[in-house]
């Protein structure tokens, strides 16, 4: 049993119709990728999946029907979802958005998480009463992240984490995506015009082209592949 | 000097119930961004509410604390119903809504607990003094520190809450909130509901110290709380205390003073909102969005 397995699923906005019948599969501890050009789909997959839009087909999460649940039932079901631009809350100081996190859950290790993951981001700690507005897009990709890992989800989706950051800083946030997948064993479906960094981190991975996937494969095959290396690693 | 302390305090009064309605003005913002025009003629349904129980021999401060139950509970209802269907409409659609709520709810208020003066009861008694020529009324005292009162509560439950938390997210980024596992439906409905239970609150204090309850108690509050809450800024509670406070202040020793404006002090609350609109258009405590793209 696969932790997320999708089938035939499209969605779109309006008539418009951006994903055309999308099959794949993320298994429990793994970093999948997911490669596209600008408009291919990718950030219309991960909305369909985590209910921000509507969509045709089976999702099923730990052998669960989520189609068709709301964004809130689809958090609460353990995938966290970062969104492209990440979603800061910016009215909000930085311990408040860690704690919102933590909406879904009623453990009342909350405050213990909050530590374990201002140790991985020290820049944060040192701005957590800070309103999370007023911080540079790395710190704020940064919390997005560590907002997310506070719901304690299965799976986390993250939308072009490297969008509008300096290349040292996205080479420091994908190790520490990396790390993270490696030494907690948590699950990702990221998807990323960066394909050289993604394809690090990554297992496996699919190539998507205006709402098909095109091509898929472990990150070692797609690393390899002289198609994807011209039209995605641009070597 | 003890004329001018006088009106201070009638205008402090006035203001703690203008402040109270623009509370729950700000409730509604915050959330649903929505300027609510039927905010005045919910809690006038909620005051008769309130009146109908204490006509049934209920102690006072027992029908308030029931009328504001059921006026949250009336306020989450209209949000799910009558507003959540237009969300996301132009703003023009959303305001002919609300002025839409406000006929209706004037309209059901005269059928169901019809069109005379009713008379509200206070649950203190009424007490004036007269220190040095100063004259302080029990109306005051109880309205101050009911406003002062729920001012507290408000902070807890948005700062120390959950709750709080979960509405302060929806407020700043319902998209982000709702990805994070916020139900935000429910949360605004929460909103409504809280400014239903706040308006209750203000009509139920404020008909007790006027002639009586009739269809158009609120409307003129409504105008200065909508001042108020402008001067202060709609996203802001703290902001509306203080406009509240101000809009009470100026009305009172205006129409002290100047004797012509006795029964057009309506002027007041409009001038303060040019004012404000002309000289900084998000209010004395509002945010002014600035987007960094």
């Amino acid at each position: 049993m696969s932790l997320l397995a999708v089938e035939e699923l499209v969605a779109g906005y309006g008539p418009v119709r951006v994903l055309n019948g999308l099959h794949f599969v993320v298994e429990e501890g793994e970093v999948v990728v997911i490669l596209g050009a600008n408009g291919a789909g990718k950030t219309t997959t991960l909305r369909a999946l985590s209910g921000v839009i509507e969509a045709r087909g089976r999702i099923a999460f730990n052998d669960r029907e989520i189609r068709g649940r709301r964004p809130d039932q689809v958090a609460a079901a353990g995938i966290a979802h970062v969104p492209q631009g990440r979603g800061t809350i910016t009215d909000l100081t930085v311990d408040e958005n860690l704690r919102l996190g933590a909406f879904t859950r009623r453990d009342r290790e909350v405050a213990a998480d909050m530590e374990r993951w201002y140790a991985l981001f020290p820049r944060l700690e040192q701005r957590r009463s800070q309103l999370a507005g007023s911080m540079s897009g790395g710190e704020q990709q940064m919390l997005a992240i560590a907002r997310a890992l506070m719901a304690r989800p299965k799976l986390v989706l993250l939308d072009e984490p490297s969008l509008g950051l300096a290349p040292i800083i996205t080479q420091d946030l994908f190790q520490t995506l990396g790390a993270l997948n490696r030494e907690q064993g948590i699950s990702m479906l990221v998807v990323e015009q960066n394909a050289g960094l993604a394809l690090e981190i990554a297992q496996r991975g699919y190539v998507l082209e205006t709402g098909s996937i095109v091509a898929s494969g472990t990150a070692a095959d797609l690393t390899g592949n002289d198609d994807i290396r011209k039209a995605y690693l641009g070597i | 000097m003890s004329l001018f302390l006088t009106q201070v305090l009638s205008g402090i009064q006035d203001g703690a119930i203008y402040a109270s309605l623009a509370i729950a003005l700000v409730l509604v913002f915050k959330t649903t961004g929505i300027l609510n025009f039927a905010q005045g003629e919910m809690a006038l349904f909620s005051t008769y509410l309130v009146w109908k129980f204490t006509d049934l021999g209920i102690p006072v401060w027992l029908s308030i604390i029931l009328g504001m139950a059921i006026s949250f509970v009336g306020g989450a209802l209209i949000e799910r119903v009558v507003i959540r269907p237009v969300e996301g409409s132009p703003p023009l659609v959303i305001v002919i809504v609300t002025i839409g709520l406000f006929l209706a709810l004037n309209s059901v208020t005269q059928f169901v607990f019809g069109s005379g003066q009713r008379a509200v009861p206070a649950f203190y008694a009424h007490k004036v003094w007269r220190p040095g020529g100063v004259l302080i009324s029990s109306d005051t005292l109880v309205l101050v520190s009911v406003l002062a009162i729920e001012c507290g509560l408000l902070f807890l439950l948005l700062n120390r809450t959950k709750l709080g938390l979960a509405f302060r997210g929806v407020a700043s980024n319902p998209e982000s909130s709702r990805l994070l596992g916020v139900p935000v439906g429910r949360i605004l409905m929460v909103g409504w509901g809280l400014a239903a239970a706040v308006g209750c609150l203000a009509g139920a204090l404020v008909v007790p110290t006027t002639a009586g309850l009739v269809p158009s108690s609120m409307q003129g509050i409504l105008v200065f709380a909508f001042a108020a809450a402008a001067l202060g800024g709609f996203d802001s509670v703290f902001g509306a205390v203080v406009g509240g406070m101000i809009v009470g202040i100026a009305d009172a020793l205006t129409t002290g003073y100047i004797h012509a404006l006795q029964g057009i002090d309506i002027i007041v609350p409009f001038g303060l909102i040019l004012l404000v609109l002309l000289f900084r258009p998000a209010g004395l405590f509002g945010t002014t969005h600035v987007e960094r793209v």
